[in-house]
């Protein structure tokens, strides 16, 4: 039987974080080494202190490598080695709500970008919101090694309470079920907004962590989102039922990394193995009422590809991407905006859309061509789009009749 | 321990510093020293070789020559940065003569000097009046300096000399290239630097001045940075400098979208304050932050067409596209950091070599740092009066030198650009450790959080009317970032020991530094 644990990252790039050694004493110490030590070395140790008594373990001695961890971190980290080592303990230490950090999210929001954050690294966590993502997912799933899923998921609870994310949607992409049912029941009900699932194949995935949500949510007025994530063939051709699978879900996703193998193809710049799988999702999206999300752009360098993986994403009917770098979102961002020129015809069908109904006309007709109704309710979505990017005034209507 | 005052900023100085009677500073632009300045002693032709080789042996030599002894006061500069290797060989020739308790004189020191500590430990230096950067200022903060460090910001470094507050027997010029006359070029040789602009207040007062180069040319070594005629003697040594660490290949950007999300409000702020417009003038650094300022602000020009009068330096490559582009018409260059830096000035006559004396001294008839419509700098800590610290950590420690920094104040618009917190540690306190700045200097803080405009600066604040950027106050910055480290830091343990005094750039004392427990 173990005697000790540990849990976190120690070492000079582990920025923001600390390592926590747990040991079975008789004469239970605290030993606290922190790069921060002379300004919060109080203040670490009453963290320390407070939970271990939460868990019930004070009886442990604790051997801490600080490199200026918040305390939710430490908290998790502490959590997190006080359950290797008694993997019996159902004990949680829960940092406060914070009351800044938790705020609802429409069903209907834009989720143009939603920028991935690696869920066992801390140092990204605290600034993430500032960037102004549409969302920001904490990744449980790839970016998290196997023998770290434990300590992740503590981590990603903790910071769900804790961490003020400015108004972005909280994603977190759980494990591939049926790990992901377990991070299903320790997230919901600490603020997450959506659950990222991935490799989804079959519909009566969405139905069984739908279930398992609805049991740990703690009151019915939560409301928590899916997006189930199609990665591979099968998934591809399941795609409508599973989007149509559960009222949570919202949007669907694509991995064209996993999609690409399935099919016993490679991955290409210009995705032609993937044309028919995206085409796919669009239309199994569109179909089921969700909105259909393209996959990430991984080259975090290059602002040009990215514009112009955006503009194809967007041609094919997609509305948004994932980022992996914040300086990829205002990028993005621009790139999902609608055209000056698109806002401007835009603005004149809705104009002639308007006049031809004050004049009872049944037909209306702009520049001898006839607009019909799916055209005008396009004109109208661009010219709602363009008011909430303020690419647009309240008051457009006047100023595009003075440009005519 | 010497007699403590309070100075007209509320801090405790000493009176007296190294045995010398020091004014606690008084506020801004109150202090005015009269008199004559210092003046070097008389020297005439008749005394150097009528065919113009200074040449000496080797260093043990000129020091000898210099006539070297115990207590005396041996200056250099810092324009190789982290890639000096030449003070370290003068010491070692120093040690050589058998002398004791000197003074170094540097304009900055750097972390690759800290084996200059032993020199400290064995009593051949007795302290450092200079920035005390890495190694050099956690040796001191712990009080294992005898002497009081002095620190100085560059154009109080020009002033301090001037009006005898420091007198440098032996002036060392790092030289990448010279001739035997003593005149030395910073952008020829294998270690070329750029300008020498440091190391002209030393050149022109020093009791004595040798120029140390690994490249001799012959007669005449142009661009002439440092006149020969202010040199007494010339030595050539196998190398003075790793030209790796003096200049980089290239100058990178930063890859951190905090930094990058900081410099891009600063430049927003820049452009919507009314700052940027045809024939303005900026000087930004070329750290991390600053640089990325350069870049966003160059961008917004280019977009805007609107072209810059001048820019100071710290040069670099984005500096110098700017310039190449026609986006600026001169450079004014303090220090090249990379290589295009280097090449720029050496080819491009609108990029042009300064010195402390032109851009900050404080006995100057006026300086350039003043005329900047806007700079940008970095701080280590700013309280919420926008008083503000460049010198010293939270946990008490001296880690930095000054810089330019207090002289660029002057500007209209002075920006500084800092994170909230920094690895849990806030950086808007409610005192700050060391007080390097006054907040009346101050216009405004620049975090990822948000931007605090200075209460003084009501103008500013009417020129951002309207404005999408997140204007917020110091004290709702500090709420912030304070709920996010889990509450304000502890006091920093220190004592009563002052290790250092930071001198205000008319040369009162305006903080001291105490000893870390």
């Amino acid at each position: 039987m173990n005697t000790s644990a540990s849990a976190g990252q120690r070492g000079a790039d582990a920025r923001s974080d600390c390592w926590v050694l747990v040991e079975k004493s008789d004469a239970p110490k605290i030993q606290i080494k922190s790069k921060v030590a002379a300004l919060y070395g109080d203040a670490i140790r009453a963290t320390i202190v407070a939970t271990l008594s939460a868990l019930d373990a004070s009886d442990l001695s604790v051997t801490m490598e600080d490199n200026g961890a918040l305390p939710f971190t430490m908290m998790a980290r502490i959590e997190a080695a006080v359950k290797r080592l008694r993997p019996e303990n159902s004990c949680t230490c829960l940092p406060d709500l914070n009351p800044a950090a938790h705020y609802s999210i429409a069903r209907t929001r834009l989720r143009r970008t939603r920028l991935y954050l690696p869920g066992n690294t801390p140092k990204f966590f605290v600034n993430a919101g500032l960037h102004k993502p549409d969302a920001i997912i904490l990744d449980l799933e790839d970016a998290v090694s196997p023998d770290e899923k434990d300590t992740a998921q503590i981590l990603v609870r903790n910071t769900l309470r804790a961490v003020n994310f400015y108004g972005a949607e909280k994603m977190v992409r759980i494990n591939q079920l049926p790990r992901g049912l377990d991070d299903a029941r320790a997230l919901s009900a600490h603020g997450v907004h959506t659950l990222f699932i991935p490799k989804v194949e079959t519909a009566d995935e969405v139905r069984a962590l739908d279930d398992v949500i609805t049991q740990s949510l703690i009151t019915n007025h939560q409301s928590l989102f899916l997006i189930p994530i199609i990665e591979s063939a099968r998934g591809v051709l399941n795609a409508f039922e599973i989007a149509s699978a559960s009222p949570r879900v919202v949007a669907l996703g694509l991995g064209l990394e996993d999609y690409a193998k399935d099919i016993g193809a490679e991955r290409t710049a210009e995705g032609r193995e993937s044309l028919w799988a995206r085409s796919q999702i669009v239309n199994a999206a569109r179909a089921a009422g969700v909105t259909p999300l393209a996959s990430v752009f991984t080259d975090v360098a290059n602002g040009p590809g990215l514009r112009a993986f955006v503009a194809d994403a967007r041609s094919m009917g997609f509305e948004g991407i994932g980022c992996l770098h914040p300086r990829q979102v205002p990028v993005a961002h621009a790139a999902f905006a609608p055209t000056p020129d698109e806002i401007e015809n835009a603005c004149r069908i809705a104009i002639a859309f308007k006049q031809a109904r004050a004049l009872g006309l049944g037909v209306i007709a702009l520049n001898n061509k006839m607009i019909d109704a799916p055209i005008v309710e396009r004109a109208h979505r661009t010219i709602r789009i363009a008011r909430a990017l303020e690419c647009l005034p309240a008051e457009w209507e006047p100023r595009v009749r003075d440009v005519e | 321990m010497t007699h403590q005052i309070e100075n007209a900023a509320g801090r405790m100085v000493p009176t007296q510093v190294n045995g010398r009677e020091v004014v606690p500073y008084q506020g801004v632009g109150k202090f005015l020293p009269q008199g004559r300045k210092a003046a070097p002693p008389i020297r005439s032709c008749a005394q150097y070789p009528a065919n113009g080789n200074k040449v000496a042996p080797n260093l043990v030599e000129a020091l000898r020559r210099a006539g070297l002894s115990d207590g005396m006061t041996i200056s250099s500069h810092h324009h190789f940065r982290d890639g000096d290797l030449l003070m370290p060989q003068v010491f070692a020739a120093a040690q050589e003569l058998g002398v004791r308790d000197l003074v170094w004189f540097p304009t900055a020191v750097f972390p690759s000097q800290e084996p200059l500590i032993a020199h400290l430990d064995s009593g051949l230096i007795h302290h450092i009046e200079g920035s005390l950067n890495g190694p050099l200022g956690r040796h001191a903060s712990l009080g294992k300096m005898r002497g009081t460090g002095v620190l100085r910001s560059h154009g109080g470094r020009y002033r301090a000399i001037q009006d005898g507050d420091a007198h440098v027997d032996i002036a060392i010029i790092a030289a990448p290239a010279a001739d035997a006359f003593g005149n030395c070029s910073g952008v020829g040789g294998r270690a070329a630097c750029g300008p020498l602009g440091f190391a002209l207040a030393d050149s022109q007062y020093a009791d004595h001045v040798i120029a140390v180069t690994d490249t001799l040319v012959p007669f005449p070594c142009v661009p002439w940075h440092i006149q020969g005629n202010y040199v007494d003697q010339v030595v050539v040594v196998d190398q003075i400098g790793d030209p790796a660490k003096i200049v980089s290949g290239t100058t990178q950007i930063t890859k951190s979208p905090d930094q990058m999300l900081i410099a891009e409000y600063a430049a927003r702020f820049v452009r919507e304050a009314g700052i940027m417009r045809d024939g303005f003038s900026f000087q930004a650094g070329a750290g991390g932050t600053s640089l990325a300022f350069t870049i966003f602000l160059g961008a917004m020009m280019r977009d805007a067409k609107i072209k810059a009068r001048f820019i100071r330096g710290g040069s670099t490559r984005y500096l110098v596209e700017l310039l190449e582009q026609g986006l600026c018409d001169y450079i004014l260059d303090g220090q090249s950091f990379d290589l295009d830096g280097v090449r720029s000035m050496r080819d491009n006559p609108r990029h042009l070599p300064t010195s402390p004396f032109t851009s900050y001294n404080y006995h100057g008839k006026g300086n350039f740092a003043s005329l900047l419509d806007c700079v940008v700098l970095g701080a280590t800590e700013i309280d919420l009066d926008f008083n503000a610290n460049v010198v010293s950590h939270s946990d008490g420690y001296l880690l930095h030198g000054i810089g330019g920094w207090q002289d660029a104040l002057f500007s209209p618009c002075t920006i500084l650009t800092v994170p909230s917190f920094r690895d849990r540690i806030p950086v808007i306190r409610d005192q700050v450790t060391t007080l390097c700045g006054p907040g009346e200097l101050i216009d405004v803080v620049v975090t990822e959080r948000g931007i605090a405009i200075n209460p003084r600066r009501q103008d500013l604040f009417d020129a951002l009317r309207g404005t999408k950027l997140p204007l917020r106050t110091l004290a709702e910055l500090k709420a912030e970032a304070e709920a996010i480290c889990g509450g304000a830091p502890q006091p920093a343990r220190v004592g009563d020991q002052t290790i250092a005094v930071i001198s205000w750039v008319d040369g009162t004392i305006i903080d001291s530094v105490k000893r870390v427990q």
